[in-house]
């Protein structure tokens, strides 16, 4: 370990002690020492002066995809752990479905080997819920997570089997580890490459109905009903799963979810054109099921932002739309994109939404992260809520640059992040001007 | 097509008619068999002129000739080089012409572009004994080796000038003006 | 989707550099289309099929889709502007052995081809294709999206018959979900003031048509009674195959447009069909080669309104003209 930094001259905003309020952050062997106004860091503190930005605790997206073992020349574990502390995640949930898939105790080791060495957010793999991914035989659960899985899930395919899906969300109990699932009724989707509607009649393209999602929705939560185990709903895109979720958790069940920025900010209309930038699954729907999005995080029903950061290579994605993969990243746009659809709008406070990244994943998934209490992970976001900049894919750090959001004006910006009290990710200079004053990052000597 | 103001008549109603009159009586000396003559009229004007051509020579001649019309917008040699396309008229020939004396009738004679493309076109619809060209105004300004046979009258045009042939079924009147060139959008 | 007008683009009704779509066009257009059809219909009356204008230029048909009737419409069109035509089809070209669309496009372009004729399986190719080369390209059907020239066809073709298309009632019948014709058909007749229903089963009818200002019908007999135009829609085994439909005989029985069913309409009533047919299932023969029938007439027609596209959009460029006057002197 290094030195101890003190963070100073910030807006500490950490929602999970209802903290808002100027103040600094003692950071020691990788861990909190203090936290709020007047903290005096010892002599050989490091001290960075961030000049009134936001002070937060980092990031954690529990959904994303890196491409390795098998498809590295999307992302690797070390280009997507840089591109999460880029976009201010500490910690990021890889799923499994590469290939091969991490659906044994050695795949899973591999990862987390990678994930420590790539000097980037924390990696934590998702394993396998069923072998293959196949959707038939659950994996070794106990063994995965005794080699430092998560979570487990078949994300990229649906856990079809209602049997197995029930045995997972019992046998998942002993581990203390939820079920992630990516709820697509398949012999309804069927082939579906964006949203059933009219803009897929008048393109021409076939679609997937809201049925699709919302069917085994309710389906999967009447099984977590029945089993008492934690089901936690991939990347809702549908108002009608939207309720589902919603009576499920008023029936007590314990069933969490999540949303993409993505799906916050677009509609189906994004297509037009053919633009493969806009195809992922679930797809982009309806401005009315979009809103219903947005009223769900607002009121909890929704508990977490996600991204599903899904790399694919522009050449992949420069074809006709039917043969292009579906997916986009969002680590590196995650922030700007919350903060332009729920603070621009009004919806959401700053503090919300830094709840929404950081703080209510951790509490859903019983992280000890996503908090500046004294005696947590150094894991620490420095952003700018205020500064407007335009996404230029070419800067991205992620190894690929398939984004919907090129060119668009986002609102909120990642300055630097540590892990474990360790500077991981620092915006270059150039790229954005400070404000006037003292220069925010300021070498030795005490305050 | 309205003619400015600062159009100068060349040749009013009666000229032009008298010119007419001159231009069947040139035919009906040179062709001893009045019953293989064809007269074409070029789009759009010189279908006019060559139905009037007809009318005069049955009055003169007391048999009855067929006109047709050709368009040549297809066979232009520049359609590479033109702007908007133009609107494409219809080709009408009453009559196989494989045999006939064919005489292609046209307004203005002035690059003989126009007049290559007729000759090109007729050459798909068959095998003329002859054909000639009968041309109400000679404007000079030859880009191809063409001459008429039958020719009304000649006139000179200086640069920014034209010669505009007017017919009654189009223009309202008959006549031969010079006027401005006009701007092209 | 806005008209591209890097090559051509010249033309007075201003389409631009390609055609793939009828979506995107004006009335205005769609008649100044048809009309400049008129005239190409005589020249397939000569004897010699032929005007010089096109001489020079090579098009490329790429049909990556299988079809004989539209590559040969598409292809007598260009013999008879003079034309040199290239024919690429799916199997054995290039792409077949896994050269992807833009490789494809980037060859063309190498190649200095004038125009591409393109058929293709995914809906939104031809716009792929014409985003990517300076040649002008025509879609001749892509995936499920649009089949320009033949809806064209098909209006030139009704309003021939019934002199204007501005307030005819036109119902489309059969497979609307998987059809690209009815689509452009669809874009078409709503651009230029037609009535417009669409009548199948449920399973065939794709979700938010009413949005687009279509009528559904339920039963054909309703269809019959409405329309001055019933348009007939091939009935692909595939989907029953897919279980859109039980079976072909079920779909004849209950949606097949057949004599009997023709008899009761109230007034006149035109049938047309895109082809290519299967009598007894969507159709039935004495329906097809009876008084009603329009069918011959669009194949016709189909040759000089593809003579007319290709012909508005090729060459000529007033810029082009300006430069080579400057040449000359």
């Amino acid at each position: 370990m290094s030195r101890p930094v003190l963070i100073t001259g910030g807006r500490l905003l950490d929602p999970s002690q209802e903290l808002d309020g100027p103040g600094a952050l003692l950071i020691r062997d990788g861990r909190i020492e203090a936290c709020g106004r007047d903290i005096v860091g010892p002599d050989d503190a490091e001290v960075v002066d961030v000049d009134g930005l936001v002070i937060a605790p980092g990031f954690i997206d529990v959904h994303v995809h890196f491409r390795e073992p098998g498809d590295e020349h999307k992302e690797t574990i070390e280009s997507g752990a840089r591109s999460a502390a880029a976009g201010g995640f500490t910690t990021v949930w890889t799923m499994p479905n590469t290939d091969p898939p991490i659906d044994d105790p050695a795949a899973v080791g591999f990862v987390r080997a990678a994930g420590e060495r790539a000097g980037g957010a924390r990696v934590y793999p998702v394993g396998a819920a069923s072998r293959g991914l196949q959707g038939e035989k659950m994996t070794e659960v106990g063994e995965l997570v005794a080699a430092g899985a998560v979570a487990v899930s078949d994300d990229g395919n649906p856990i079809w089997n209602a049997g197995l899906l029930r045995r997972l969300l019992e046998y998942t109990q002993t581990f203390d580890i939820p079920v992630l699932q990516h709820a697509e009724d398949t012999g309804l989707s069927c082939g579906g490459v964006m949203n059933e509607g009219k803009v897929a009649t008048a393109l021409g393209l076939r679609g997937a109905p809201n049925a699709a999602e919302s069917g085994m929705v309710a389906r999967d939560c009447y099984i977590a009903e029945l089993t008492g185990g934690h089901l936690h709903v991939c990347h809702v895109s549908t108002r009608e799963a939207v309720e589902q979720v919603r009576r499920a958790k008023e029936c007590g069940a314990h069933v969490t979810a999540e949303v993409t920025p993505h799906h916050l900010a677009l509609t189906e209309d994004a297509v037009h054109g053919y633009r493969t930038e806009a195809k992922m699954n679930p797809p982009l729907r309806t401005e009315e099921d979009r809103q219903s999005l947005l009223d769900a995080l607002v009121d909890g029903t929704i508990d977490v932002i996600a991204t599903d950061h899904a790399p694919h290579h522009y050449e992949e994605k420069e074809r006709e739309f039917d043969d292009a993969p579906f997916g986009v990243v969002g680590l590196e746009t995650a922030l700007g994109v919350a903060m332009l659809e729920l603070v621009g709008s009004g919806r959401l406070s700053l503090g919300a939404v830094v709840d929404r990244l950081s703080c209510a994943p951790a509490r859903i998934m019983g992280l000890d992260v996503g908090t500046l209490r004294p005696g947590a992970r150094g894991d620490i976001v420095v952003f700018d809520p205020a500064e407007r900049w335009t996404v230029d894919a070419s800067t991205f750090m992620s190894g690929s640059r398939n984004t919907p959001f090129v060119g668009k004006e986002l609102v909120g910006r990642v300055r630097a992040t540590w892990v474990a009290g360790e500077r991981r990710y620092e915006l270059p200079r150039e790229a954005s001007p400070f404000r006037e004053g003292a220069p925010p990052y300021v070498g030795q000597g005490s305050v | 097509m309205p003619v400015a103001s600062e159009a100068e008549v060349l040749l009013d109603e009666e000229q032009t008619d008298a010119t007419l009159k001159d231009l069947a009586r040139q035919l009906l000396e040179r062709e001893p068999d009045p019953a293989e003559l064809l007269l074409v009229g070029i789009r759009r004007r010189g279908v006019e002129l060559a139905e009037r051509l007809a009318t005069e020579v049955e009055a003169q001649g007391g048999v009855a000739i067929p006109t047709g019309s050709l368009d040549i917008t297809l066979y232009r040699d520049d359609f590479g080089q033109i702007g908007p396309k133009p609107v494409i008229g219809s080709t009408e020939l009453p009559v196989e012409i494989t045999g006939l004396h064919v005489v292609i009738v046209d307004d203005v004679l002035h690059t003989g572009r126009t007049t290559r493309a007729a000759l090109n076109e007729l050459s798909d619809f068959g095998r003329p004994r002859k054909i000639e060209l009968c041309t109400l105004v000679d404007r000079g300004g030859r880009e191809l080796p063409i001459q008429p046979d039958y020719l009304g009258c000649r006139f000179e045009v200086a640069p920014g000038e034209e010669i505009a042939v007017s017919v009654p079924s189009i223009d309202g009147e008959l006549s031969v003006r010079r006027v401005p060139v006009e701007r092209k959008k | 989707m806005t008209a591209n007008t890097t090559n051509g683009g010249a033309d007075g009704l201003g389409l631009g550099k390609d055609l793939t779509g009828l979506q995107q066009l004006t009335c205005e257009q769609i008649e100044g289309i048809l009309d400049t059809a008129e005239p190409f219909k005589e020249i397939s009356e000569r004897r010699i099929k032929k005007v010089p204008v096109l001489r020079g230029k090579t098009i490329v048909n790429l049909f990556l889709e299988p079809s004989t009737r539209t590559r040969i419409s598409f292809e007598f069109a260009e013999k008879r502007l003079s034309a040199d035509t290239v024919n690429i089809a799916s199997s054995g070209s290039s792409v077949e052995k896994g050269e992807s669309l833009v490789d494809t496009a980037r060859n063309l372009e190498a190649m200095r081809i004038d125009m591409v004729v393109i058929r293709h399986g995914s809906s939104g190719a031809a716009q792929f294709l014409a985003d990517r080369i300076p040649s002008n390209v025509i879609n001749a059907g892509d995936g499920q999206h649009e089949h320009p020239t033949q809806a064209l066809l098909d209006l030139l073709t009704i309003r021939d018959r019934l002199g204007s298309i501005a307030g005819r009632r036109v119902c489309i019948v059969g497979d609307v979900r998987h059809s690209r014709v009815a689509r452009s058909d669809i874009w078409g007749l709503m651009r230029c003031g037609a009535e417009v229903a669409v009548c199948g089963p449920k399973t065939l009818i794709p979700m938010g048509i009413e949005e687009l200002g279509v009528t559904v019908l339920s039963r054909v007999e309703e269809a019959i009674e409405w329309a001055e135009v019933l348009y007939v829609l091939r009935l692909q085994l595939e989907r029953m195959d897919a279980g859109f439909v039980p079976s072909l005989r079920e779909y004849n029985r209950f949606f097949g447009v057949s004599r009997e069913r023709l008899e009761r309409a109230p007034g006149d009533i035109a049938v047309l069909h895109p082809g290519p047919m299967n009598r007894g299932v969507e159709i039935d023969s004495d329906v097809a080669d009876g008084p009603w029938s329009l069918i011959l007439p669009q194949v016709t027609n189909g040759v000089a309104v593809r003579m007319a596209v290709l012909y508005l959009l090729a060459g000529g460029s007033p810029e082009r003209a300006e430069s080579a006057k400057e040449a000359r002197e």
